[in-house]
């Protein structure tokens, strides 16, 4: 063989720390190439929220009275956040689905038998599909401002808004490792939209929680999914579902809660997860 | 003086109510092919996975590459490559930018990654395929990538893990030519494979495994004596003549004559196997019989196991 083989140096804290952020770096940057690859996959992936804002606003809007003053008054404004929030929601399908794929695929095996720091493959997945997932936000803000929606919040309030639609995104992609390494193959993370979809839906997201039976409304109150769409639609300035339980009056806080809840406890059980793959 | 890359003692694995793995004893010398032979089951994934430290395991010791996989993992796997049961490449990256990455989670720089590229791509000639997209390979094309990312660093032990199960034969020809020239390069390899052909075509030594255990270990040479001599085989086109043929297989038997009246077939082990032949078949068309096939048939792998496995119970 003509080339050297660099030889590695001993480990060290500095090293292994050096190292450790470049292998997220290069993980990072596969993911990024995929996109690039196929830009086809990643238009399906926005096509759903797409089709389900026309289907919304369009086709079943025009009956919704969200703000008492009518049917279909103001429904793009109240429905567009809810897109916003239910588009991160089901996001951590995409990741479910692909770390499903690489467990499958042997990758995960491949990296593990590496020198390299495993948890690059969790952690750099996570770094890419919060990336991902600001793309997405900022094509369907695009397609909303089209069709009409509006912030009426300040520059701060707005971005602020973005912002906890990213946390809760962040928040699941732990919840989607998780089931990715629970799936025993892709085909079963695709069926894990039986999951997602009620998950998305049964919240304020479309309709008020106020128009629901009480026990489903009560759900839809609780559900995290419904505390970030209240907050940003709060931030927007958009018209808001008319609650008094606890997560609607203090909509902000607890769409910054939640996803601390659901990382406290579905980081430890990815991390588990990850680690058992050993056994 | 040879010196062992892989030495292992008394690795046991067991789940929940199956033993994958028991007592389990393994040595490599330094630049040799050792492949593990054994039906789909037998422990061999378990062994090349508890060996590059992705599995834990309950009992024994193993040292790999000069490190103890149990406390040294992170030591083990700069010095091991190891290529799986599936193709562990990035199918949307071509071939160049798979290198490239793998080159870069082994921790090598920009530019060294890209030059151990070209130098692999070349070495398992991809050269001309470097840009294309991985899914748009063949079997083999793939399997030949896949041994590339797993020789960047240049390990001290290539593990292969049934390299060319689902290949068709211009694939696995491809990987067999692709694991040979790196065995004359001097890199050590273990390999597991349920062909008897593959063990025969590249290992040094066979180790047969079965239900977790060590069957045997020999040479190929060896171990095809052990699976006992070819058989030479008579299928009689009308069934009146199987005595007439048993007739003629008689002097040449070395063994049992087995019969299958249904089948029209006597057959029996033979010494040598192409004299035997010459003489059947001469003896055949003297007589005038007619006959529906007449052959030397070879044990099957699968015959070939139950015997050893019976041979070491008798023990």
């Amino acid at each position: 063989m003509t080339t050297a083989i660099p030889t590695l140096p001993d480990d060290t804290l500095g090293y292994r720390l050096k190292w450790t952020i470049h292998d997220y770096r290069a993980i990072v940057g596969q993911e990024f190439v995929h996109l690039y690859r196929q830009p086809a996959n990643f238009a399906w992936q926005l096509g759903f929220p797409i089709v389900m804002v026309l289907l919304f606003v369009y086709v079943f809007g025009s009956a919704m009275d969200v703000t008492g003053q009518g049917a279909g008054v103001d429904y793009v404004a109240f429905a567009m956040p809810g897109m916003f929030a239910m588009t991160m929601a089901f996001g951590f399908m995409n990741t479910a689905w692909a770390v499903a794929e690489a467990k499958e695929k042997g990758f995960i095996d491949r990296v593990r038998s590496m020198p390299m720091a495993s948890s690059a493959v969790v952690v750099g997945r996570n770094i890419a599909d919060t990336l991902h997932a600001a793309v997405d936000l900022g094509v369907l803000a695009v397609i909303a401002l089209i069709i009409g929606w509006r912030s009426d919040g300040t520059f701060l309030e707005t971005l602020a808004a973005f912002g906890l639609l990213l946390w809760l995104r962040f928040a699941l992609i732990w919840v989607g490792v998780w089931l990715g390494l629970l799936v025993k193959n892709v085909e079963q993370a695709g069926s894990l939209f039986a999951v997602a979809f009620p998950f998305g839906m049964i919240s304020s997201v479309f309709t008020p929680p106020e128009l629901m039976p009480d026990w489903l409304g009560t759900i839809a109150v609780w559900n995290p999914v419904s505390a970030t769409a209240t907050a940003v639609r709060e931030l927007f300035g958009n018209p808001l579902p008319v609650g008094d339980a606890w997560p609607e009056q203090h909509a902000i806080t607890a769409a910054l809660i939640a996803p601390v809840l659901i990382s406290a406890i579905f980081l430890p059980l990815a991390v588990r997860r990850f680690r058992n793959l050993g056994r | 003086m040879p010196t062992t890359t892989v030495e292992a003692e008394g690795l046991g694995k067991r789940y929940k109510d199956t033993t994958a793995l028991e007592d389990f004893d393994l040595s490599v010398e330094s630049g040799n092919v050792l492949g593990l032979l054994g039906p789909n089951g037998a422990g061999k994934t378990t062994t090349v996975r508890i060996l590059t430290t992705l599995l834990r395991f309950d009992t024994g010791r193993a040292r790999v590459a000069g490190h103890d996989i149990a406390t040294q993992g992170r030591q083990v796997r700069r010095r091991i490559g190891l290529t799986g049961q599936q193709t562990a490449v990035d199918e949307m990256l071509t071939a160049r930018q798979n290198l490239v990455l793998f080159g870069k989670l082994f921790r090598l720089t920009k530019a060294q990654a890209r030059e151990r590229a070209e130098v692999l791509l070349d070495q398992f000639g991809l050269s001309e395929a470097a840009d294309r997209q991985a899914k748009k390979f063949s079997g083999g094309m793939k399997r030949r990538l896949d041994l590339a990312a797993s020789m960047i660093l240049a390990p001290q032990v290539l593990f292969l893990d049934e390299p060319t199960t689902g290949l068709d034969p211009a694939g696995r020809r491809e990987v067999w030519d692709a694991v040979s020239g790196l065995a004359a390069d001097g890199t050590t390899v273990l390999l597991t494979t349920h062909y008897l052909d593959e063990a025969d075509r590249l290992c040094d030594r066979i180790v047969v495994i079965d239900h977790g255990r060590r069957v045997v270990e020999d040479t190929p040479a060896g171990l095809k004596r052990r699976m006992g001599a070819d058989r030479l085989e008579l299928v009689a086109a009308d069934p009146a003549d199987l005595d007439a043929l048993r007739g003629i297989l008689e002097p040449l038997a070395d063994g049992e004559i087995a019969a299958d009246e249904t089948a029209g077939s006597v057959s029996a082990p033979v010494a040598e196997p192409v004299a035997a032949l010459t003489t059947a078949a001469t003896a055949i068309r003297d007589k005038r019989i007619e006959v529906a096939d007449l052959g030397l048939r070879r044990p099957t792998l699968d015959e070939a196991f139950l015997e050893l496995i019976d041979k070491e119970d008798r023990k």
